[in-house]
C-alpha cells in the first residue's frame, strides 16, 4: 500500500503537482494516465524518490518514505529509455541489485538465471544491452528491478519507446507477470488503451492534479467530469450534453427525446461505421455505428434523421 | 574528382604543418647517427631534465584527473549557485598566456607575494608543478564533461533505486561509462604538461641540474648554437609523447560494446 498526501511539487516557476493525494492498494496494478505535463510521472518519480517533494507526504507500507533516499524505499523502477548498465552483460545488469548488497554468489548466480528465465531472456545473459533490441531491453530492466524483490514496482511510460506490436506483447506479458507475482505495481502512461488494458486501477492525471481514481470501466462510464471523459474515450456533443458516439441511436422517424439532424457524411470504417450529422442548432455531431446497424438504416448525406441517446452511462452536460 | 581534392588539400595541410617538421626534427636527430644522440641525451643534465619532466607530469596529471572528475561531475550533475562562473574560470588556463600564468605564480608565491611561505616555491620544483598543474587543468572536465552530458543520469538513478549508495554507483556505473573520456584527458593532460615551455621556463629559474626540464633543455641548447644536442631532446620529448598516445591505443578495446 503506498499512501502519498497532499505532494507539491514545483520546478522553478512551474508548478508540477498541486496538493496531490492518492492511495494505491497493496497488489494492486495502478495507472497513472494524463497527457504530457500532467505530473504523472513527477508523481511516480516523489513515490521513488528521485524527486523530492516541496510538501507532502509518501508513506509505503506503512512505512514513512518522505525523507528516504531511494536506495531504502524496497521500490523498483523502470525507465522509458530503460536505463540499462551499457558496459555490463544482461546478467552483470540484473545481478546489480544483488551484488551491491553483497549476497552471496551462488544465490545471485541462482536468482539472475531465474529472472532471466521468467522474462525470456534465458540465451541471452552474456550479451550486452547493445546487442538486444528494445523490447528484449526492457524485459532486462523489468528483471534488473524485480531482482531485489521490491515491495512497489515503479514503471515510468515502460512501453514509450517501443513500436507498437512490441508495446502489446509486452503489456500483455506485464499482465501476465503482475498475476504471477503480485508486487505493488504503478504503472505511468499517457495512453488511455494501455491503461484501460493492463490497469486495475486509474488515476487521471491533468494538469498537477488528479481528477479521477477508479476501475477502468467505471472512469469509461461514469466520469467525473469532461476531461475524464474525453482522454478516456472519444466524445460528441448532443445539444447541451457531451456523450460517447456509440450511445447515441439514430432512427428514421421521431422517438420521445430525440431531436432532428441532417446526416452530413457516412464513414465505412469496416466493423465500424462514422456518421457525421448537424443538428438543427447548427452543431456537429459523430455517431458510432455497428456495421449491421448502418445497414439497416440505409444512410446516406443528405438524410433527416432523429437522434436521442441511449444506455445512460457516460453523460456529461456541457 | 572533388573528394579527391579535398583529401588532397586536408592531407597537404597536415603534412606542411605538422608531419614535415616533425620529421625533420627526427631527421636531423638521427644524420650522423646514432651514437651522437646517444651522448647528446646521456648527459647528466639531459638525464636529470628527463626525470625532472617525467616526475612533473607525474604529480600534475593524477592531480589534474582527481579534481577535473570531481569538478566534471560538480559542473554536469549538481545544481548550484555561480556554476557559470565557475564554468568560465575552468577555461582560463586556455586563455591565458603560458608567461602571464608564469608571471602571476611569482606576484604570488615569490618573495614578497601574497602567499610568501619562506618555503622555496619559485625558481624551484614547487613551484614548476605548479605551473603545470595551472596550464594543464582544464583537459580532464573539458573531455569529461561532455561523456557525463551525454551518458545523462538515468543509469544512475537506476543504480539508486537498485540500491547502491553514492560510492557504489560511481565506481560501477559512473566511472566504468566515462573511463574513455578520462583516458583522452589524461593523454591531453601529460602532454601538455611534458610539453609546457612558456609558464614553466618563467619560474624554473633554469637552474641546470636542479630546475631544467627537457623542454628548457632544447630551449638552452638552442640558444647555445648547440643544434644537434637540441634536435636531440626534441627527439626525445617527441618519443615520450608518442609513447603516451601509443599507451592509450593499447589500452583501449577496438570495440567498444557500447
Amino acid at each position: 500500500m503506498i499512501t502519498a498526501t497532499d505532494i507539491t511539487k514545483r520546478f522553478g516557476d512551474f508548478e508540477a503537482l498541486h496538493g496531490v493525494s492518492l492511495e494505491i492498494p497493496s497488489g494492486s496494478l495502478t495507472a497513472l494516465l494524463g497527457p504530457s505535463g500532467s505530473g504523472k510521472s513527477t508523481l511516480l518519480r516523489v513515490i521513488a524518490g528521485l524527486e523530492v517533494p516541496d510538501s507532502g507526504s509518501v508513506v509505503i507500507d506503512g512505512r514513512d518514505a518522505t525523507g528516504l533516499p531511494p536506495q531504502r524505499r524496497g521500490i523498483g523502477f523502470v525507465f522509458q529509455h530503460y536505463a540499462a548498465f551499457k558496459h555490463m552483460t544482461v546478467r552483470e545488469n540484473v545481478a546489480f541489485g544483488l551484488r551491491v548488497r553483497k549476497r552471496p554468489k551462488a544465490e545471485i548466480d541462482s536468482r539472475v538465471t531465474e529472472l532471466l528465465g521468467i522474462v525470456g531472456l534465458g540465451g541471452y545473459g552474456d550479451r550486452y544491452p547493445s546487442q538486444l533490441s528494445g523490447g528484449q531491453r526492457q524485459r532486462m530492466a523489468l528483471a534488473r528491478a524485480l531482482a531485489v524483490e521490491p515491495s512497489v514496482l515503479l514503471l515510468d511510460e515502460p512501453f514509450g519507446a517501443l513500436d507498437a506490436k512490441v508495446r502489446a506483447e509486452l503489456r500483455a506479458w506485464l499482465r501476465r507477470l503482475h498475476d504471477e507475482v503480485h508486487v505493488t505495481t504503478v504503472l505511468v502512461t499517457h495512453d488511455q488503451e494501455e491503461a484501460m488494458d493492463v490497469a486495475d486501477r486509474i488515476a487521471v492525471l491533468n494538469d498537477g492534479d488528479i481528477e479521477q481514481v477508479g476501475a477502468p470501466r467505471d472512469l469509461y462510464e461514469r466520469p467525473a467530469n469532461g476531461f475524464v471523459m474525453g482522454f478516456l474515450g472519444p466524445v460528441t456533443r448532443l445539444g447541451s450534453e457531451l456523450v460517447r458516439p456509440h450511445d447515441v441511436k439514430i432512427a428514421p422517424l421521431p422517438e420521445p427525446g430525440s431531436s432532428e439532424a441532417q446526416v452530413t457524411r457516412v464513414v465505412h470504417l469496416g466493423f465500424e461505421v462514422r456518421v457525421e450529422l448537424e443538428l438543427a442548432d447548427g452543431s456537429q455531431a459523430r455517431v458510432q455505428l455497428t456495421k449491421a446497424e448502418a445497414d439497416e438504416l440505409e444512410l446516406a448525406a443528405g438524410d433527416i434523421v432523429h437522434v436521442r441517446t441511449v444506455g445512460g452511462r457516460a453523460r456529461i452536460s456541457a | 574528382m572533388r573528394r579527391l581534392g579535398l583529401r588532397v588539400i586536408a592531407l597537404g595541410y597536415l603534412a606542411v604543418l605538422l608531419a614535415i617538421p616533425v620529421g625533420l626534427v627526427f631527421y636531423r636527430t638521427f644524420e650522423h647517427g646514432l651514437g651522437a644522440v646517444w651522448d647528446s641525451v646521456t648527459t647528466p643534465a639531459a638525464i636529470h631534465a628527463f626525470w625532472l619532466t617525467l616526475e612533473i607530469a607525474a604529480i600534475a596529471v593524477p592531480l589534474n584527473t582527481a579534481f577535473g572528475v570531481l569538478t566534471a561531475l560538480a559542473l554536469v550533475r549538481g545544481r548550484w549557485r555561480g556554476k557559470a562562473l565557475v564554468e568560465a574560470i575552468i577555461d582560463l588556463p586556455f586563455a591565458v598566456s603560458p608567461v602571464v600564468i608564469g608571471l602571476a605564480l611569482i606576484l604570488v608565491y615569490g618573495r614578497g607575494g601574497w602567499l610568501d611561505t619562506g618555503v622555496q616555491i619559485i625558481f624551484a620544483v614547487p613551484g614548476m608543478v605548479l605551473a603545470t598543474i595551472f596550464v594543464s587543468l582544464p583537459f580532464v572536465v573539458r573531455e569529461v564533461a561532455p561523456v557525463l552530458r551525454e551518458i545523462g543520469d538515468e543509469q544512475e538513478q537506476a543504480a539508486a533505486t537498485l540500491g547502491a549508495n553514492a560510492r557504489q554507483t560511481f565506481l560501477r556505473v559512473t566511472l566504468p561509462s566515462i573511463r574513455w573520456g578520462i583516458a583522452y584527458g589524461v593523454v591531453l593532460s601529460t602532454a601538455r604538461a611534458i610539453g609546457e615551455f612558456g609558464a614553466v621556463s618563467v619560474v624554473s629559474g633554469k637552474i641546470a641540474g636542479q630546475t631544467e626540464t627537457l623542454t628548457l633543455l632544447v630551449d638552452k641548447r638552442f640558444s647555445n648554437f648547440d643544434l644537434a644536442g637540441a634536435y636531440a631532446a626534441s627527439a626525445l620529448l617527441a618519443v615520450i609523447a608518442l609513447a603516451t598516445l601509443l599507451a592509450m591505443t593499447l589500452i583501449k578495446p577496438r570495440k567498444e560494446p557500447a
